[in-house]
């Protein structure tokens, strides 16, 4: 082998090229599972395949799709946020209260302040896991789980722990929930544009690349000149949006903010979808594109599963073993040394 | 165990001892080895040579399982093994000591050597007690009882003190193969005179040992036997005694080198890096004026302050007194960006863990401090990222197979200069170098000598940590010794001799020439 010289053109074979514009090998055998969810539940119940479901299954999708492309960007960073479900829940609450104060009690509102409160107090949600991390100098694990607790307290505490406001007389909250543009609901043109934009930055920004580099060699990255706090910071604070993003729509969609019902358990979706679409556990490793796919899959699986009348108590464990699954195979895909095994 | 028949039976053709045979192996568009023939006799120690890249580390891989060969096959004592693991060439007898071992960081010493076989009281308690006695006979018998506290933690050990903990889990588990892949280049003088007491020790036993090391003076003085390697393919094996360095070399690297240290020695009389009486935790008081062109290498022992000084001065560490400052312009030095921005390049000692992304393409390693400069509006420009990458790629002579190859398959040398790469590429005022030259080729070592050079004469300030005497001599302008974390004393590079430094480094104040 040669040095290579200075402008070697480096060819790349068509086939390789398509592989990678699906996300390499790994995604492939994503397709290919959620080929194998469709064809099974199709073979099962014909109906399974129909447009109408297929809709369902995309609709059921979006708000776990949100959570997971943000939650990639967390884990690539080296972090992991399992709060989210608690700061939708917190941000669903806040969206109708705000919506109620606003208004006569009920109805007739300012929709827009109301979903900006909910948007900052995501943010904020999020700052203060990051801060957490960084300066009490807490794993992000244990940290996240606290603030899981902590922002579900609060969401009950401001609530009463009874759904809040009515939110389907506002114009713009069923538009969010219901309406749709060139055919597509309103909720799944949110999904593509903060899916677009998280891939964008991740890819092809220095921003983005600076996030793998953190989570790949945390000490390389800082001395390189990274600064680690603010990378951190900003990463769970976006995750906070994100989350806050699904906590309204939530909000929109049942017509009133619940502390946690919708809400709760959505960050095991996050993360299993996370790590099935590739994510490192370590952090460096991942992309938008597989845990999209990694979602669908979940989502086909779950809906499946109703369809054909499965015990929806069995949907739990049928996603726990998904997440094992996910990590193992994760484990195994990047060579990592398996705890456990004899030498 | 999927090992063929390990009893030696009747009398096998071949020599007591390890052979491999017509070994070859693949990766992707790498050929890493071509049939690679060489016998490690019972008895004697045998040095595995070659340049960066030619294929050692895969051969010792290869002898201990953790790479299957494509071709060929591996006999102990005349008898072929199936190795298919570590696990399996443990049990056949051959132990490889990494150069990072694997030590759990929350327990002892003793501990660690004793994984899995823990002596235990009645029931499953622990005995510590026992324990610590027998890891402490384990120690004195093999004469590093000076070196290691069995009670000290994992974590708290020294690079040496790691391996030590590898060697002794080898010996509980009586190796008949040990190989040792550049094991004392994280080694202090001392630690490196013992283990080849230890090595002597353990071949006259009747071991066959795998000695694979760039320092080539080591090879004198620890070998019976050399075998070199050059991309791939065997060179040839020799008896120690027939050979000298300039032969050693010519087979590595297949020409003569010439001079490895070729400089002009010219430098203005421009202060760039001012180091003033600056203080940390471990350093005390140290000033320090590098000026354009000049090279500075910082001497000492181990411990005595010279990575410590130099991660202060990237803002690695947390300064407590003093200041630095770059053309007179003084520097806030709290973390490694502020030093960075400041034009202050920094490459660690330890380039898997503090530099490189080990995952990630060697184009993504090189860019990585330079990709603001890159983008415009943030996005990466790819066309100009992979310009710049090729371009120090190509300088730098890093042996890849493309920009895109993940950096952690590239021999370690070659990770060395990516790392060089990386603080070229950022165009730095000041560059500061720890160890550099830790587990590179003599030919790619005197190309980064040549590139520290030129380097200099473009006006660069450079300051140098080696533990290699003969580096420090060859490559400074003048040298600082630090003892203890204060200055003991500058040299001149008229004055500066082996017997100077080592003097101002060892010797208490009073006792100074
Ligand atoms: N796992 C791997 N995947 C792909 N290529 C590899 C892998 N391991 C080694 N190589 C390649 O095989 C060749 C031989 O590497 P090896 O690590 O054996 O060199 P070495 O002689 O030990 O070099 P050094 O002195 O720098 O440690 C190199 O070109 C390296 O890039
Ligand atoms: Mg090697």
């Amino acid at each position: 082998m040669t040095p290579i010289a200075e402008s070697a053109p480096v060819r790349v074979r068509p086939a390789r090229r398509l592989l990678d514009a699906l996300g390499g090998p790994q995604n492939l055998s994503l397709i290919g599972a959620l080929a194998g969810v469709l064809v099974v539940f199709g073979y099962l119940n014909p109906a399974y395949l129909s447009w109408s479901n297929l809709a369902v299954i995309g609709v059921a999708a979006t708000i776990p799709a949100l959570l997971a492309v943000a939650q990639t960007m967390v884990i690539i960073c080296g972090g992991i946020d399992i709060s989210v479900g608690s700061q939708s829940g917190l941000a669903a609450v806040v969206a109708a209260m705000v919506f109620a104060s606003t208004g006569d009690g009920l109805a007739n509102g300012v929709a827009v302040v109301a979903i900006a409160v909910a948007l900052v107090v995501g943010v904020a949600c999020g700052i203060l896991n990051g801060l957490i991390i960084i300066y009490g100098r807490v794993n992000a694990i244990i940290g996240t789980l606290a603030m899981l607790a902590a922002y579900k307290g609060l969401a009950q505490l401001l609530s009463g722990g009874r759904a809040q406001g009515y939110l389907h007389g506002d114009d713009l909250f069923i538009f969010v929930a219901r309406g749709s543009i060139a055919g597509l609901p309103m909720m799944v043109w949110i999904l593509i544009a903060v899916a677009a934009a998280i891939h964008i930055l991740l890819k092809y920004t220095d921003i983005g690349r600076n996030i793998y580099a953190i989570g790949g060699n945390a000490t390389a990255a800082r001395l390189a000149g990274i600064s680690l706090n603010k990378y951190i910071v900003a990463v769970y604070a976006v995750m906070g949006f994100v989350a806050a993003l699904a906590g309204v729509i939530l909000a929109a969609r049942t017509g009133s903010g619940q502390p946690t019902a919708g809400s709760e358990g959505l960050e095991l979706k996050a993360i299993t979808a996370a790590f099935l679409g590739g994510c490192a556990i370590a952090g460096g490793r991942g992309g938008v594109g597989g845990t999209l796919l990694a979602v669908a899959i979940l989502s086909a699986l779950d809906n499946g599963l109703t369809v054909v009348g499965v015990n929806p108590f069995w949907q739990n464990v049928a996603q726990g073993a998904l997440l094992v699954v996910a990590v193992v195979v994760q484990q195994r895909r990047t060579g990592e040394r398996a705890v456990g095994l004899p030498a | 165990m999927r090992l063929t028949d390990p009893v030696r039976s009747g009398d096998p053709a071949g020599a007591d001892g390890l052979r491999v045979e017509g070994i070859g192996k693949r990766f992707g568009p790498v050929q890493a080895l071509t049939d690679v023939s060489i016998d490690f006799p019972a008895g004697s120690v045998t040095a595995l040579l070659g340049e960066n890249g030619a294929g050692k580390s895969t051969l010792v891989r290869v002898i201990d399982g953790q790479h299957v060969p494509d071709e060929g096959r591996i006999l102990l004592d005349g008898v072929p093994l199936r190795l298919r693991s570590p696990g399996d060439a443990r049990r056949a007898g051959i132990r490889v000591i990494p150069q990072e071992p694997d030590i759990v960081p929350h327990v002892s010493v003793a501990e660690n050597v004793y994984l899995g076989s823990l002596p235990r009281h009645a029931g499953r308690l622990v005995d510590r007690g026992r324990l610590h006695r027998r890891v402490a006979e384990d120690l004195a018998s093999i004469g590093f009882a000076h070196l290691i506290d069995p009670s000290a933690l994992g974590r708290d050990l020294t690079p040496a003190q790691r391996q030590l903990v590898e060697i002794l889990r080898a010996l509980t588990t009586d190796a008949r193969v040990l190989a040792f892949d550049e094991p004392t280049s994280s080694l202090s003088e001392q630690e490196t005179e013992a283990l080849f007491a230890l090595i002597r020790r353990l071949a006259a036993d009747g071991r066959s040992i795998i000695y694979v090391s760039h320092r080539l003076a080591e090879i004198f003085r620890i070998a019976d036997r050399v075998a070199v390697l050059r991309d791939g393919a065997l060179v040839g094996v020799h008896g120690v005694e027939q050979l000298d360095e300039a032969a050693v070399v010519r087979m590595m690297v297949g020409r003569d080198l010439g001079a490895m240290f070729a400089r002009g020695h010219v430098f203005t009389q421009e202060v760039v890096l001012d180091v003033d009486q600056v203080s940390t935790d471990v350093v005390t008081d140290v000033s320090l004026r590098v000026r354009a062109g000049e090279v500075v290498a910082l001497a000492g022992l181990v411990g005595a302050g010279r990575s410590e000084l130099c991660r202060a001065m990237a803002g690695d560490l947390p300064i407590r007194s003093g200041q630095v400052s770059v053309d007179g312009r003084p520097v806030g030095l709290r973390r490694p960006s502020d030093a960075v921005r400041a034009g202050i390049a920094y490459a660690p000692e330890e380039r898997k863990a503090q530099a490189l992304l080990l995952r990630r393409s060697v184009r993504d390693n090189v860019t990585l401090a330079v990709l603001r400069r890159l983008s415009r509006l943030r996005f990466v420009r790819r066309s100009a990222e992979r310009a710049l990458a090729a371009t120090y790629v190509h300088r730098l002579r890093v042996r890849t197979p493309s920009l895109e190859q993940e950096v952690g398959k590239l021999s370690g040398g070659n990770q060395q200069k990516v790392v060089l790469a990386r603080w070229l590429a950022r165009r730095p005022r000041v560059l500061l170098l720890d160890e550099p030259t830790r587990g590179i080729d003599v030919g790619a070592k005197a190309e980064i000598y040549r590139l520290i050079a030129e380097l200099a004469e473009n006006g660069m300030a450079v300051v140098v940590v080696s533990s290699e005497l003969p580096e420090v001599l060859g490559l400074a302008d003048r040298v600082v010794v630090l003892q203890n974390g204060r200055v003991a004393g500058q040299l001149d590079r008229s004055e500066a001799t082996e017997e100077s430094v080592l003097a101002l480094a060892m010797m208490s104040e009073g006792a100074r020439p």
